[in-house]
């Protein structure tokens, strides 16, 4: 019973760190599952190569050990094995960057038309969070910050250092574009559930697409130095359905159109 | 029962293929602009650039263009 308690308690909040931990945290968008594919693809054929190499290591060692083998063959050329450990580690390289290079590639891309465009300014030290979609005027009508929730409001089972008073919502299963930029100096928009992590540069905004194909909440952190609360500036992602979304959304949006 | 809000934003636009969006928020500002200028205030024609540069720029910079039109310091071709 504890054991089983303890795995699940240990599985459910995955979508954040946690302690210990080695592994690359679930994926919730086809990109965070192709990098994790990849690094696991990639492994095998590193464990091969780190498996063989230190065979030869070890044997050499071995043979060649000053009692064994007081004096050594003054062998100090081989064309051949020259040739074949020039061209074969230069072809595995190759073929690992086929798939390594088609993800990149992949990540940037924007193939369809997202549904709707959230922007994530960072400022010193919190976020802000626009929702624009719905304006039919130059002012905002849906824009929040997102603090950090100091460690001695914490309610149980909340996380240290990653809980946010705002969180951003987004619909589940619908394409996503967030823009990232700064108000004041570079911060990073980093979600390493969904394979994310974008720097947000004062004067520019950058883009990136995601698809939250889970619902769920997600966790990140500021991923470039940003100053003394470099550490405090978490971000919270919370997919729900779609349709939640929508009335949440409108919920919020009509006390503030109702007083303009 | 609240009406269902219809999930639309900005398309992606082909001149603009690249993570660097900053033209592209510009570059709808500066389109609804000159719609407006051509077209006159009212026409209903310009205000799909509205919704793309309003969904694509921050807020602070749409205040901070507003307010240099206003004064003629803006630095786009209107």
């Amino acid at each position: 019973m504890i054991v089983l308690k303890w795995l699940f308690l240990t599985i459910s909040p995955c979508d954040a760190a946690e302690p210990w931990q080695l592994g690359s945290q679930d994926a919730a968008t086809p990109i965070m599952q192709g990098i994790i594919d990849l690094h696991h693809d990639i492994f095998f054929f590193l464990i091969l190569i780190l498996v063989f190499v230190l065979w030869i290591l070890v044997r050499a060692l071995w043979h060649f050990h000053y009692k064994e083998n007081a004096i050594p063959q003054r062998i100090v050329h081989g064309t051949t094995i020259e040739i074949l450990r020039t061209i074969f580690p230069s072809l595995i390289s190759m073929f690992i960057a086929i798939p390594s290079f088609a993800l990149l590639y992949s990540m940037d891309e924007v193939v369809v038309d997202p549904a709707i465009t959230i922007k994530a300014i960072g400022h010193q030290w919190y976020r802000t969070y626009e929702y624009s979609d719905y304006n039919s005027s130059d002012e905002q009508s849906l824009t929040f910050d997102s603090y950090m929730i100091p460690e001695e409001d914490l309610e149980l089972g909340q996380s240290r250092l990653l809980e946010v008073d705002n969180r951003v919502v987004v619909p589940a299963k619908t394409h996503l574009r967030i823009i990232v930029t700064s108000a004041d100096v570079p911060h990073s928009w980093a979600v390493p559930s969904s394979g994310v992590k974008c720097d947000a540069v004062p004067g520019r905004l950058n883009q990136i697409s995601i698809l939250v194909q889970r619902e769920g909440v997600y966790y990140g952190q500021c991923s470039e130095i940003c100053g003394t609360n470099h550490a405090f500036t978490p971000i919270v992602v919370e997919a729900v359905p779609r349709k939640d979304y929508g009335s949440r959304v409108s919920n919020q949006l009509i006390p503030q159109t109702g007083e303009a | 029962m609240e009406d269902e809000i219809e999930l639309k934003t900005a398309p992606a636009d082909f001149r603009f293929p690249t993570t660097n969006q900053t033209r592209h928020c510009f570059t709808r500002y500066i389109e609804f602009h000159r719609c407006t200028t051509a077209k006159g205030e009212d026409s209903n024609d310009c205000e799909r650039f509205a919704k793309y540069y309003r969904a694509l720029c921050p807020g602070e910079w749409v205040d901070k263009w507003n307010e240099q039109r206003e004064t003629g310091t803006f630095p786009g071709p209107l």
